[in-house]
């Protein structure tokens, strides 16, 4: 089936998601959908989908224009998607799962058309176990065959190698492949760039919302779909930050392993001097969050050890400041005034005195926040209630390790926030933060450690690195020869 | 041993009022719908079911308006809290309360008043059959068709694929939604013939097993529905485990109280309640951690009845749901 997008725009608020895409998907065909975090790439698939809604533009499937804007409609024209965190039912059978739902004949022709694309694909899918007994890859390959009973004819799999094991990983490209064959229209959402090269026919790239260049048969040159990703940023390089000095050794790790529910970092041995910015480079989801979390001690390595100030790293300390990237949920509490937060951070100011408040005020003023001292902080903009989280950080913490320090704040707040990290900086706080914005990471840190593909890279100097170098790594080109 | 027949006999026919709120409470919970106005719902039900009767004298058509009735109050709480999304818990609370105060209002001209009623239909045959005929088969229609309920409700929502939808729905509402299905639809559909249950359900008190209306008619059964839901873990078949026990509790406190045991009547009262919290509460700390750490190390059979036993309430229970979110 072939889809012809013209004029795609979406926007949510403000922000323009989606600006006049235009771009055709011959049937029969793996097309790569290739862009940075941010890029756009899920709002284009979802649109599609029916889970959101086109602002404007138009999509034809065949010549024919069609009505999407719901599930219900995309499924009845035949296009389905499998989401990054598959949409299944995990109580319910994998039948169960696959009968749920429009556009599904009788039982028994179920379990026959399971059977038939389990081994056709190459499955080894059981068709009683329930979804959540399965892998994420597995749930992946249930709903893959879901979308094809309902009789899709375009498959949209959204960065669909996230969390899932280098076997399924190949038992995925060989299936995509058979239904590729059987004529049907694959979209592979993805930002890894190898996969593109080995998996697909065609490649996209979207960049701040648009379409970069015109659709291109692969193979095509990595550097130029990195210039495509990532626009060239070598142009706009000024650095006028200056270098910290690191002095002694703040962590010690030993062999360690991190690992979460879909991620396993290392084993790999580091050490980490004190005093410095180190940026964490990646795409998002690569293990940045579960890094920083074990340096604050909030989780515990698997195996190996982490030494701290040359003690070991039993769990989360208080001069250990960590702040998560959805500050308004984890970060802060959002009815609380400033006040308030001041008081349950320091048991002793909770007086009915005025203590309490002159802290806020000065806070206020150091650290440049539009506020009054009793507002609640969910009513402060993005750029106070970062600076806010910033002033809360009691002068005795030794590390702060934030994520995504200055996302949705305009350059003006980002400069500032940058400032006052900087000063921490200065007098001896050592900053770890990751960011998805290349030159952030690029501008601000001393050292830089890229995550790829499940693994991290030594600690590299800013300074031997450029832009460009940068988003190669961050692409998994030449990333080898920096592997821990 | 005749006296124990007579017992369960009537045991089967008091329970069909909760019997019959179990069941349309179960089907919107099923679909992620609380309905917490039940013992209101069924009050007002009750008696405008007891109300239309009397005035037609016809008891099919009190039957149909406390149906209604119940689905009206089901489509309100339908309303407040799926299309606008605010706390079915409250929402269902506030009707409750109001219900129950409108019905004891609007029906104060049919306090004490005797009208139509169910009449006894024992089954040809098979009433004949010893003990089980009695126990069975000398009802009235209203008390077979309870019966013939529960297996019905039961194989819709855990056999039929309109019931794998509606759980489906009551589970995880985005992934139907992305499946094509009209979620608001059939949540909506839940919860308003389970409300047209509930309805029935208080017509059964006022039109056939404690006829006649008065102040409170149901003295807190809509209440005990939805503890025995919870107790029953959503499926019919326990559930109606739950509605006979709770209503051979209740035989046995009267008995004992008949017996003059010495124990104050309010103790016999209240008992069933009591015996209601406690289950709940074995039930729910079999669900925690550390219980849960101490079944895997007990044998299989018996992990897999305690596993039975604790079998999870819908995952989107309560839950309101936004297709764009």
């Amino acid at each position: 089936m072939h889809i012809s997008i013209r004029n795609l725009c979406k926007a949510f608020g403000n922000v323009v998601a989606n600006n006049d895409i235009s771009v055709d998907f011959a049937a029969g065909q793996i097309h790569g959908i290739l862009g940075e975090n941010g890029a756009g790439k899920s709002t284009l698939m979802k649109m599609l989908s029916g889970i959101y809604t086109l602002d404007s533009g138009a999509v034809a499937i065949n010549g024919n224009e069609v009505l999407l804007g719901a599930p219900i409609r995309s499924l009845q024209v035949g296009i389905g998607m499998v989401g990054q965190d598959p949409l299944d039912i995990p109580v319910f059978t994998i039948l169960q799962n696959i009968a749920a739902g429009a556009q599904i004949a009788g039982h028994t022709q179920i379990a026959d058309s399971f059977a038939a694309w389990n081994a056709l694909l190459g499955f080894e899918l059981q068709p009683h176990l329930r979804i959540q007994q399965l892998t994420v890859g597995q749930r992946q390959q249930v709903e893959i065959i879901r979308l094809l009973i309902t009789g899709s004819q375009v498959l949209i799999l959204d960065e669909p190698t996230t969390g899932i094991s280098a076997a399924q990983k190949d038992a995925l490209f060989g299936a995509l492949r058979t239904i590729a064959r059987e004529g049907k229209t694959v979209l592979f959402v993805t930002h890894k760039l190898d996969e593109v090269a080995a998996l697909c026919d065609t490649v996209t790239v979207l960049r701040a919302g648009s379409l970069v260049g015109t659709q291109a048969q692969m193979p095509v040159a990595k550097d130029v779909i990195l210039q495509a990703m990532f626009g060239d940023r070598s142009a706009q390089a000024s650095f006028t930050v200056g270098h910290h000095h690191p002095n002694g050794t703040l962590w010690h790790l030993n062999d360690v392993v991190m690992q979460s529910a879909n991620l396993r970092l290392g084993p790999f041995s580091q050490e980490i001097a004190a005093g410095q910015i180190i940026g964490l480079a990646g795409l998002e989801g690569s293990g940045q969050t579960l890094y920083l979390q074990h340096l604050a001690g909030m989780r515990l390595p698997r195996s190996g050890s982490i030494r701290f100030l040359n003690r070991q790293l039993v769990g989360a300390r208080h001069d250990a400041v960590y702040l998560p990237a959805d500050r308004l949920h984890e970060g802060i509490i959002p009815s609380m005034s400033l006040v308030e937060h001041v008081q349950l951070l320091h048991k002793h100011l909770l007086d009915p005195g005025q203590t309490a408040r002159q802290k806020v005020l000065q806070l206020i003023r150091d650290y440049n926040i539009k506020a009054t001292p009793d507002i609640a902080l969910e009513l402060l903009s993005g750029g106070n209630q970062q600076r806010a989280m910033l002033a809360l950080i009691p002068e005795s913490a030794r590390v702060i390790l934030v994520e995504h320090p200055t996302r949705g704040l305009d350059a003006y707040s980002a400069e500032s926030i940058w400032h006052r990290l900087q000063e921490r900086c200065t007098r001896g706080t050592t900053v770890v933060f990751f960011s998805a914005d290349l030159e952030e990471v690029m501008t601000y840190s001393d050292a830089i450690i890229v995550f790829y593909g499940g693994s991290l890279s030594r600690i590299l100097d800013r300074d031997t690195l450029t832009e460009q170098s940068l988003a190669r790594l961050i692409g998994g080109v030449g990333f080898a020869e920096v592997m821990q | 041993m005749d006296q124990l027949v007579l017992d369960l006999a009537a045991l089967i026919a008091m329970s069909t009022p909760l019997l019959l709120a179990t069941l349309g409470v179960l089907i919107g919970e099923r679909a992620g719908v609380i309905n917490l106005s039940v013992d209101g719902s069924m009050l007002l039900a009750g008696m405008v079911g007891f109300a239309v009767a009397f005035t037609t004298q016809n008891v099919v058509f009190g039957f149909v308006a406390a149906a209604v009735v119940g689905a009206l109050v089901a489509a309100v709480v339908g309303y407040l809290g799926i299309s606008l999304g605010l706390s079915q818990t409250a929402v269902g609370f506030v009707l409750a309360l109001l219900c129950t105060d409108l019905s004891s209002f609007l029906g104060n001209p049919y306090v004490q008043q005797s009208g139509p009623a169910v009449v006894a239909w024992p089954i040809p045959v098979l009433a004949d059959i010893p003990i089980l005929g009695t126990i069975l088969f000398h009802h009235d229609p209203l008390i077979y068709a309870g019966l013939l309920l529960v297996p019905a409700v039961a194989w819709y929502i855990e056999r039929s694929r309109p019931g794998l939808i509606l759980r489906g729905v009551g589970e995880r509402p985005e992934a139907l939604y992305a499946r094509g299905i009209d979620v608001v639809r059939v949540r909506y559909t839940a919860v308003i013939i389970g409300g047209a249950l509930i309805g029935l359900a208080g017509a059964a008190y006022t039109l056939d097993l404690k006829q006649g209306w008065t102040y409170r008619h149901t003295a807190g059964t809509g209440w005990i529905a939805l503890a025995i839901v919870i107790f029953g873990a959503w499926k019919a078949y326990r559930i109606t485990f739950g509605c006979y026990l709770y209503a051979a509790l209740q035989t046995i406190a009267s008995r004992m109280q008949v017996n003059d045991w010495n124990v104050p009547t309010q103790v016999l009262q209240v008992a069933p309640f009591v015996v209601m919290i406690v289950v709940l509460a074995v039930v729910n700390s079999l669900s925690t951690p550390a219980v849960q750490t101490w079944i895997v190390t007990i044998p299989a059979p018996m992990q897999r009845l305690f596993a039975y036993i604790t079998s999870p309430a819908p995952a989107s229970l309560g839950k309101p749901f936004d297709p764009a979110g």
